[in-house]
């Protein structure tokens, strides 16, 4: 399922709704995660997961095509990890 | 980097904020759009959220682990986990870089 598909499905269950309104609301969602954690927040959604950030040291890395060491910096990556219900509901299948 | 916590309540307060709706629709809303891609999940099917990242889930087979406490080896049933690929887009937002640069993605 892309984006798009996710605002249709929605938008049908909603049809007092503008497409376009269900798409800002699809929007705002991903962006209040996707702020919180360049502020360095962290995002908690019971049921579904938690969005963290985690830092990373800067290390010597490696070319993997030509072998060539060169410097990685230090960076923060996003982080993900899937809530108990969740969790649960993937391999149960409902 | 220990910052404040992210809730539904907040996620719901920006869809307040965006969209002419009431507060209890704009909750019905958020719990609409986190059931739709959970329920995509647990079908197995992955959901890609464009600039956002993508949802992938993935069947793990059977292994033995070790319980760290006793040492005791027990074995792990094969299960279906899920992980969040993040788009480059996000990850150059949170490192506070441009998009422009190589990257492995």
């Amino acid at each position: 399922m892309i984006k798009s598909e996710l605002v249709q499905k929605i938008a049908e269950a909603n049809p007092h709704l503008y497409q376009r309104d269900v798409e800002n609301i699809v929007n705002a969602i991903l962006e209040q995660v996707a702020s919180a954690l360049e502020r360095g927040d962290r995002v908690e959604l019971r049921g579904f997961g938690a969005f963290s950030v985690k830092k990373r040291d800067a290390r010597v890395g490696r070319n993997p095509r030509t072998g060539k060491q060169v410097d990685v910096s230090e960076k923060t990556v996003p982080y993900f990890k899937t809530g108990k219900e969740m969790r649960e509901r993937l391999n149960t299948g409902k | 980097m220990a910052g404040r916590t992210v809730t539904r309540a907040d996620l719901c307060e920006a869809v307040y904020q965006q969209v002419g709706l009431s507060r209890t629709e704009s909750a019905q809303l958020v719990e609409m759009v986190l059931k739709e891609i959970a329920d995509c999940l647990a079908r197995g099917e992955t959901v890609k959220l464009s600039s956002f990242g993508s949802f992938v889930v993935r069947e793990k087979g059977e292994r033995v682990g070790r319980n760290p406490k006793t040492g005791e080896e027990v074995p792990i049933e094969p299960r279906r986990v899920m992980v969040f690929k993040p788009s480059s887009i996000l990850k150059h937002r949170i490192n506070g870089t441009v998009g422009d640069e190589a990257d492995e993605d």
